[in-house]
């Protein structure tokens, strides 16, 4: 079981107020994705979660009993480090056994944990290596192999793919979704990049100078973005926002528009520009689009291959159905 | 650096350098071999011509000999284990953040800057003194007869005196070490149910096994040639003769050239020896 509920948290260090009060409910075994730019505060809420931080105020329940004041050790959670914060002058065997060790798990058990950790992870080859011997990925396994026989109620990742290469952060990507289908433990995950966000959660909380933003599963997020912000946020490429006229249309201050959702078009649209830097991947294009009048840049994205070349002229037309609009105050309008 | 001209150039730039440090190593050394197989005594006839393996014979047999080696390793023992073990605890505390830490640290490195015959006078005769010494007052003040420090507890007052000049130094050295902890790592055993002196034992510990190792070891290096503070304290009485002293004696006090260039050579042959065995115990934490 791991549900756990924050209670008007808060966090301040001296005079600064990191986070100001937040509530939020994470429910038993369901993948939490924290996610924000750098120093919105996503960090220090897991830590506040952990216990490696005491909160300035309110509280924390796990599974209903209040651990705000319970050190670390005592919540039965586990905790993956963006450093993976391995033991260095220990053998993998013996850095998966020292969260068992500490808690006297009998010596059995522990050797039918770790074998059965190391084969889940494909570890089995290292048990006897040191942490400075093995890659990146393995590292991380081993991290995660760590949190995995203290049985937690809930596992804390704080970015641990961020020290990874792309490639291998999409594979661990994987095996951590996996994971959590297998397990069915509640997991937190905290990451800046809304990539990780989206594949992997079942519910994002999008935080902003502590603030929480919205929360809401993936595709919520991306259809119904409570204001500009998480509009910016979700989504790779960014959303387009155009102020002005052309939003006062759309009797909006400001409307957003994804660059998935526009038509291209090289002889006719509603609105026209230059193509700028024009990306081809083959199975996508990508123009950035100036001198429309609207926006400074406009990426847009078209489906395959499209020949259009940087100094062409590009026509678009937005679809009516996928604008986002907001008001004055950045909030979205239905 | 990799061209055959840059590399020959190299070792001529090096060359007067590599000469001289090697010539400062081997003419002493070289004498002292020669002057080991002579019976060389200045004042009394000179150089009496070659002798063999008697000066080794004599020095050995001397009734002052396996004192003066247990002298000495009581003395290099007593103050790595006293340095050690407080050098990491200053080093933990020194850590910590605390108000005024840099007048602290600079305060706590400051006996390293004493001359080691200065320091030695003054914890004679400022604190070990019978009579007008702070521990004699100390313990008048208690009512206890005061202590004869450099007569009664000769040897320890020796390694009193030696570890406080050179805990700073094993001080230094771990904080340095203690710094490049990673923190993480000490938050990950807290979120493993390490509480904190175990968190110590398994984490702060072993990351400081190199650093102790290259205190150790530097340390003994020193230590083996400890001279000046036994020179101004108790002269040599009371136990307090160490190798280092006891050839000291011999060569000036007796005038017996030959016979301390033998009783060097065996020093350098027991610092061999303890080097050896400390290559064993601790060298292997200089790997990896």
């Amino acid at each position: 079981m791991g549900r756990i509920t924050l209670d008007k948290v808060s966090k301040s260090f001296g005079d600064v107020e990191v986070i100001p009060p937040l509530d939020l409910t994470i429910e038993d075994g369901e993948f939490t994705v924290f996610v924000g730019p750098s120093g919105c505060g996503k960090s220090t809420l897991l830590r506040l979660i952990a216990g490696l931080e005491d909160s300035s105020g309110g509280h924390i329940r796990i599974d209903g009993n209040d651990a705000t004041h319970v050190p670390p050790a005592k919540r039965g959670l586990a905790m993956v480090f963006q450093s993976y914060a391995l033991y260095p002058h220990m053998s993998v065997r013996k850095n998966i056994a020292f969260p068992m060790k500490m808690a006297n798990v009998p010596e059995d058990e522990q050797n039918r944990r770790i074998e059965a950790a190391a084969i889940a992870l494909n570890l089995s080859d290292y048990l006897d290596r040191r942490p400075g011997q093995l890659s990146g990925g393995q590292r991380q396994r081993v991290a995660i192999g760590r949190a995995i026989v203290r049985e937690p109620a809930a596992f804390l990742f704080d970015e641990p793919l961020s020290n990874l290469d792309a490639a291998l952060r999409v594979g661990m990507r994987l095996e951590i979704s996996e994971l959590h289908e297998r397990l069915q433990t509640t997991m937190i995950y905290v990451t800046h990049d809304q990539v990780e966000a989206m594949t992997m959660a079942d519910k994002i909380v999008v935080l902003q100078a502590g603030v929480i933003e919205q929360v809401g599963s993936p595709l919520e997020l991306y259809r119904a973005p409570r204001n500009k912000f998480v509009a910016g946020f979700i989504g790779s490429p960014k959303m387009n926002f155009i102020e002005g006229d052309e939003a006062a249309k759309f009797n909006a201050h400001t409307i957003g528009i994804r660059p998935e959702h526009i038509d291209v078009s090289d002889t006719e649209g509603q609105w026209k520009g230059t193509v700028g830097v024009a990306e081809h991947l083959g199975s996508d294009t990508f123009f950035h689009v100036h001198g429309t009048g609207m926006a400074e840049t406009m990426t847009v994205r078209a489906p395959g291959e499209v020949n259009l070349r940087h100094g062409d002229v590009i026509h678009m037309t937005p679809r009516k159905d996928q604008i986002h609009k907001f008001d004055a105050q950045c909030l979205r309008i239905e | 650096m990799a061209t055959q001209h840059s590399r020959s150039a190299a070792r001529l730039m090096m060359a007067p350098a590599v000469v001289l440090l090697l010539g400062w190593m081997l003419v002493p050394l070289i004498m002292t071999l020669l002057f080991s197989f002579k019976k060389y005594i200045p004042l009394r006839g000179g150089d009496l011509g070659w002798v063999g393996f008697d000066n080794y014979i004599r020095f050995v047999t001397s009734s002052a000999f396996w004192p003066s080696v247990s002298a000495t390793l009581i003395v290099v023992g007593g103050v790595l284990i006293i340095t050690v073990i407080f050098g990491v605890l200053l080093a933990i505390l020194l850590n910590q953040p605390m108000w005024g830490q840099g007048v602290v640290r600079i305060l706590v490195i400051a006996p390293f800057f004493v001359m080691p015959t200065v320091s030695a006078l003054v914890w004679k005769n400022m604190f070990m003194d019978p009579v007008n010494g702070l521990f004699a007052h100390l313990w008048k003040f208690f009512g206890a007869a005061p202590v004869e420090w450099l007569s009664q507890a000769s040897l320890q007052s020796i390694v009193m005196i030696v570890s406080w000049q050179w805990l700073p130094f094993a001080t230094l050295i771990l904080l340095t070490a203690i710094q490049s902890l990673d923190s993480e790592q000490l938050e990950a055993a807290e979120m493993d149910g390490a509480p904190p002196v175990k968190r110590f034992a398994y984490i702060t510990l072993p990351h400081l096994g190199r650093a102790i190792t290259v205190v150790v070891l530097i340390q003994t290096i020193f230590l083996l040639a400890i001279f000046a503070e036994i020179f101004v304290t108790t002269q040599g009485s009371f136990g307090t003769k160490t190798l280092t002293y006891l050839i000291y004696q011999r060569v000036l006090e007796s005038q017996n050239v030959g016979l301390g260039s033998a009783g060097g050579v065996y020093a350098i042959i027991l610092a061999n020896i303890v080097a050896i065995f400390l290559m064993r115990m601790v060298g292997k934490n200089l790997d990896a």
